[in-house]
C-alpha cells in the first residue's frame, strides 16, 4: 500500500523561520546570516564592522559553533552583546536555535542581527534561519572554485565578500575566474572584495548594511 | 552532513503517518533539488542510523535528484542546467534566470499489505 504525501521534509524549521522572519519585521531588525568555510575571516569581519558601525548601529551576533564560545568572547570584547551556540556536533544552525537565542541576546533593542552560522559551505544554506539577508564569505585561500563546487551555497546569497585579499599576491587565486562564476549561479549578488584584518574594500560592506537598515 | 536533520525529520513523519494507519513501512521516496546538495550515501548512511530502533528499521530510501533548471534571458529557451557551461545550450547567452529549485520532499511511504 502506498500513501502518497509530497510533504517538505524541513517544514518544521521553515515554519520556526516563518516566526523569526515575522520577529525580524515587528522589529525592525534586520537579520543577516553568514555563511561560509571554517577559517574564511566571519568573526574578523564581524569584530571590525562592529567597532566601525558602533555609532551607527546597534549590534547583536547569535554565534553558531560546534564547540567552545571563543567567537561569543571575541564578539564581547568588541562591546556588542553575544550569544553563543554550541550545536553539539551538527553542522548547521536551526532555526529553533536561531528562536531561543533572540530574547537571550534582547534582540528587538537591535538594529542588527548577525547570525555566525557554523562554518561549512554546505550545509547551513540548506536551512532556513528566518534571515532577511544572506552574506557568504569566500577567503583567497580556499581557492578559486569554490562558487562552481557549491553552487546552490552561492545562489541563494544577497552578498558575497571575497575576503583576505591582501593574500592575493601570494596565493594563486584567478578573480575574474571566481566573479565569472559568481554571475553563472547568482547574476543579482552584489559582491564586495575586503580584507578584513587591513580593512581595505569594507566600507562597500558598511555602506552596503546601512543602505539595508536605513 | 545536513542529511542527519533531513533524516530524523523523515524518520519522525514515517513513523505519524505509520501510527495513523497502523501498518509497517517498507520504503520512501524523497526528491530534492541541486541546491539542496544531498549527496546518496551519506543521506542512505544517515537514514539508516536515524531509523535504527524505530519502526523505520531496515525500510529502503528511494533518492531522486530533479535536475535544476534555467531560462534563456535571450532566447526565452529553457534548458537544464549544466554548471560546467552555464550558458543556454541554444545561443550560448549567459545571461540566464533560474527556475527555482526543486524543494526537499517527502513524496510517498509504501507499507507492508495485511497479506503479504
Ligand atoms: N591575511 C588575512 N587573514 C585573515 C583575514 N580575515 C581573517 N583572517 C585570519 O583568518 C583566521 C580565521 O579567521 P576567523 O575570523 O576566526 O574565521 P571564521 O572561522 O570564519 O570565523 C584568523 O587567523 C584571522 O586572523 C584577512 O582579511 N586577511
Ligand atoms: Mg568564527
Ligand atoms: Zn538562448
Amino acid at each position: 500500500m502506498k500513501v502518497s504525501l509530497n510533504k517538505r521534509i524541513l517544514d518544521r524549521n521553515d515554519e520556526c523561520a516563518q516566526k523569526n522572519k515575522l520577529f525580524f519585521e515587528q522589529n525592525s531588525v534586520l537579520c543577516v546570516n553568514v555563511i561560509s568555510s571554517p577559517g574564511s575571516g566571519k568573526t574578523t569581519m564581524l569584530s571590525r564592522t562592529i567597532l566601525a558601525l558602533k555609532d551607527k548601529l546597534k549590534i547583536g551576533v547569535i554565534e553558531g559553533d560546534i564547540k567552545t564560545d571563543t567567537d561569543a568572547e571575541k564578539i564581547r570584547s568588541t562591546g556588542a552583546a553575544a550569544v553563543q551556540i554550541e550545536t553539539q556536533g551538527a553542522c548547521h544552525l536551526s532555526a529553533v536555535q536561531v528562536h531561543d537565542a533572540l530574547t537571550q541576546i534582547e534582540a528587538m533593542d537591535k538594529d542588527v542581527i548577525f547570525i555566525e552560522n557554523v562554518g561549512n559551505l554546505v550545509c547551513p544554506s540548506a536551512f532556513d534561519l528566518g534571515e532577511n539577508k544572506r552574506v557568504v564569505l569566500l577567503s583567497v585561500p580556499e581557492g578559486d572554485d569554490k562558487p562552481i563546487k557549491y553552487p546552490g551555497t552561492f545562489a541563494g546569497a544577497d552578498v558575497i565578500l571575497i575576503n583576505k585579499m591582501d593574500l592575493i599576491l601570494y596565493i594563486p587565486f584567478d578573480l575574474d575566474r571566481v566573479l565569472n562564476d559568481i554571475r553563472k549561479v547568482n547574476p543579482d549578488a552584489k559582491v564586495f572584495k575586503i580584507s578584513a584584518i587591513t580593512g581595505d574594500g569594507m566600507q562597500q560592506w558598511y555602506d552596503w548594511l546601512c543602505d539595508m537598515t536605513a | 552532513m545536513h542529511e542527519t536533520a533531513v533524516a530524523q525529520s523523515i524518520v519522525e513523519t514515517i513513523l505519524v503517518e505509520a501510527k495513523k494507519i497502523d501498518k509497517k513501512p517498507i520504503r520512501a521516496k524523497i526528491s530534492c533539488g541541486q541546491f539542496n546538495a544531498l549527496n546518496d550515501e551519506v543521506m542512505e548512511f544517515a537514514f539508516d542510523v536515524a531509523s535504527q530502533d524505530t519502526a523505520c528499521k531496515g525500510m529502503k530510501l528511494e533518492i531522486h535528484h530533479v535536475p535544476l533548471r534555467a531560462n534563456c534571458k535571450k532566447c526565452q529557451n529553457e534548458f537544464e542546467f549544466d554548471i560546467y557551461s552555464g550558458s543556454c545550450p541554444t545561443c550560448g547567452n549567459s545571461e540566464i534566470e533560474f527556475v527555482p529549485d526543486a524543494p526537499l520532499l517527502l513524496e510517498e511511504i509504501e507499507f507492508e499489505d495485511e497479506d503479504s
